[in-house]
């Protein structure tokens, strides 16, 4: 019963470590922080499996979404961005699990899976375009099997478990739409923070009972905002699929290889009918909340120290250069790519066009609408009123 | 053979979901209690045996899950048409249809289309517990995304939910649970008006009360008895509360010069305030008093055994009417 005598932390910056949990669950580890890979009979596989060109292009993901976070972050700073919400540390987990997904897979993100984005072809400056503001979304969700981001958060996890029923009575009625693949399956993504969220829970109870295809992707990274993992659950999250019904993987979201192959052996169960799975990737958010957000207020800098010490991005190019399956060429070359990629991206979001308040009136409904035809007709005259003082003062300078 | 029979207004809805159902293999119904038992009121009663557990589909226990999975349903190009048993369990959906489902066409620029139909049991008079028997159209009303529409005859209520599931927009139809068993004449073949307009019910010269859904008889009997007073009463049966045809409204007030609203969500904060709004804004100088409005009071719908002093019946309607030609203008 050592649990429940375990000592309350509500939060604070106490300079104790928030990311350990009361009940551990080892994460599957494949790569240690020293860049060793481990033998593992279940998982090892998977990687074997891989070519160097495949092993090399997680590397390359990892990088370019750090390189656009860190540009993003400075736009924000210089005023350009409304806000940003950096995904800084987490680029194994996000890109080690969206690489074992199909690409025709649907994704329900929140709103911080930028290396998700990255992979999947979403252009810097349409994932930026919500954060300058000048849009509410970038890019078109079909296009990329991508959902665009949500802000109120968990809401997206239904919405997943709702398009995986239309998934199911596709495959029942043998009319699967022409843009579909046949074996599709669905990655609701969460937070550790949203895991408290009710329709979390809803979702996971509709996914259990029609046996959705599924995939749960919870990030752990131990904060949300100010507030540490343990407030919103005193045991592992991963135990929750447990109360569901189905399982549950912990796996250590710093390690792109172990984030890899475990999404690859989930999904091909999830693929041939196993219904829903779930992965708690154990991570660390090493920035920011957001671009509005003071860390230095409830964590500790030991804590941080800590999680730099397994910072994803180096554990993996020390295995890369140590096997030889890349060389300082190559890193050289990557970091070069990056630097372009920020040059590029400050260019592009600069350039971003705003919306026009008559495109949001066009798409409120669509189909039309009395009292917005009336209110977007009233603003025309209104705005309209005003360019005819402007001429008539301008024409009147006699 | 004729396409019109005689029907209570819950067999109306039953019809016009049987019909979708067979019209449009992307429609489904999804609700709790919806399939065996054919929902608490009976609606759907039938319709999983014939169209199978997968296209009438019973749920958890779960609002939100109702909303959700169908605003995600008909991303993939679904139809749903979700129940909700009763109008106080639709709170814990709120979230997902205001922020949501009202939100996501404009969110995605206008690339993600949700096409799901809300069908929410409203208002009281049934006897029934606390949660049974509430109005929130004005919580809907407010969110800019979402159409909703009120019956009040089968006829409308047959045809309402056809255009409903047929539009691309999600709609929410009330239906007015108190006159779930009020026969009536449907025509399958010859759609009624446009879900989205008013329609005078009936026409008179003196004085307009505008309503919707569970009101309207009592308006159309308020009607019937002011004519033992010489009173010449027009009824607008409002029918879609957004969008909100305010010009058929204000052309009715603007003849008769008086004007009533009534509804039995609350005054305060509700429709009739908005809709006095936009008459004045149309027609104030043809009014003769200013519009006046009769509804709930500001308080949780009450227990049941009170609920005859809440809502507004024939004579709070027409007390509404005299106080309206108590007012005299200019000096």
């Amino acid at each position: 019963m050592a649990l429940l005598t375990c000592r309350v932390v509500i939060s604070g910056a106490t300079g104790e470590d928030h990311t350990v949990q009361p009940q551990e669950v080892q994460p599957i580890q494949l790569l240690a922080p020293d860049g060793k890979l481990a033998e593992n009979d279940v998982y090892g596989p998977y990687i074997a499996a891989l070519s160097g060109e495949e092993l090399r292009e997680l590397y390359r993901y990892m990088v370019m979404e750090r390189r656009l976070d860190a540009e993003a972050t400075s736009l924000q700073r210089q005023g350009q961005l409304a806000l940003w919400a950096p995904a800084l540390g987490q680029e194994a987990a996000q890109v080690g699990t969206i690489a074992a997904l199909k690409s025709s897979d649907m994704v329900f993100p929140t709103y911080r899976e930028h290396a998700m984005a990255l992979y999947r072809g979403i252009a810097p400056e349409e994932l930026l375009t919500m954060f300058r503001a000048t849009r509410h979304t970038g890019w078109d969700p079909r296009q990329h099997n991508f959902q665009v981001y949500t802000l109120v958060l968990a809401a997206q996890t239904l919405h997943a478990a709702g398009w995986a029923m239309g998934i199911n009575q596709d495959q029942r009625t043998g009319s699967i739409p022409r843009d579909r693949a046949e074996d599709e399956i669905v990655v609701a993504c969460i937070g550790d923070g949203a895991t408290s969220q009710g329709d979390v829970h809803e979702s996971m109870v509709f996914a259990s009972s029609y046996e959705l295809p599924m995939l749960y992707f919870i990030q752990n990274n131990h904060w949300a905002i100010s507030v540490p993992t343990r407030t919103q659950s005193r045991g592992p999250l991963v135990n929750r699929a447990q109360g569901y019904g189905f399982e549950g993987v912990r796996v250590d979201g710093n390690d792109v290889l172990a984030s890899y192959a475990v999404a690859t052996k989930l999904s091909a169960e999830i693929r041939a009918g196993k219904g829903p799975k779930l992965i708690e990737s154990v991570t660390y958010r090493m920035g920011a909340h957001t671009t509005a957000d003071d860390p230095t207020k409830y964590r500790s800098n030991q804590e941080l120290e800590l999680w730099e010490g397994r910072d994803p991005i180096r554990r993996y190019r020390s295995w890369l250069d140590s096997t030889g399956e890349a060389d300082q060429a190559y890193f050289e070359q990557v970091d070069a790519e990056s630097k372009d990629l920020a040059s590029d991206m400050r260019k592009s979001v600069l350039a971003l066009e705003p919306i026009d308040i008559e495109r949001v009136f066009d798409t409120v409904y669509s189909e039309p609408h009395r009292q917005v035809e009336a209110e977007k007709a009233w603003l025309k005259d209104y705005e309209a009123g005003f360019a005819e003082e402007t001429t008539t003062e301008a024409g009147g300078t006699r | 053979m004729s396409a019109i029979k005689e029907m209570p207004m819950a067999k109306a809805i039953t019809a016009a979901l049987r019909d979708e159902l067979a019209a449009d293999q992307r429609t489904l119904l999804i609700g709790e209690d919806i399939g065996a038992l054919g929902g608490v009121f009976r609606v759907t009663d039938g319709l999983q045996a014939e169209f199978g557990t997968h296209r009438v589909i019973d749920s958890p226990l779960a609002e939100s899950g109702i909303i959700g999975t169908s605003i995600g349903m008909a991303m993939r190009g679904y139809r749903p048409v979700a129940e909700i048993q009763f109008d106080g369990f639709v709170f814990p959906a709120f979230n997902q249809i205001t922020s949501q489902l009202a939100k996501m066409h404009s969110r995605t620029d206008g690339k993600v289309k949700v096409p799901v139909t809300i069908r929410l049991p409203y208002g009281g008079h049934i006897g029934s517990v606390e949660h049974h028997s509430e109005s929130p159209e004005a919580l809907f009303a407010h969110t800019a995304g979402l159409r909703i529409v009120a019956p009040s005859s089968p006829q409308d209520a047959y045809w309402m939910t056809r255009q409903a599931i047929v539009s691309d927009d999600p709609v929410i139809i009330l239906e007015p649970k108190r006159r779930y068993w009020l026969k009536g004449k449907v025509d399958t073949e010859n759609p009624a008006p446009d879900a989205f307009r008013a329609q005078v019910l009936r026409e008179g010269t003196d004085a307009t009360i505008a309503t919707y859904g569970p009101l309207v008889p009592v308006a159309l009997a308020a009607a019937e008895a002011a004519r033992a007073d010489q009173r010449s009463i027009e009824v607008v049966d409002i029918r879609s509360i957004s969008p909100l045809d305010d010009e058929t409204i204000a052309r009715s007030a603007a003849k008769t010069q008086r004007l009533v609203v009534a509804h039995e969500a609350p005054t305060f904060g509700g429709m009739g305030g908005e809709i006095a709004a936009r008459v004045a804004e149309r027609a104030h100088h043809r009014l003769l008093a200013p519009v006046l409005r009769v509804g709930g009071f500001h308080m949780p719908y009450p227990p049941a055994s009170q609920e005859h002093r809440y809502l507004p019946d024939i004579d709070r309607m027409l007390e509404a009417v005299e106080r309206s030609f108590s007012y005299q203008r200019g000096v």
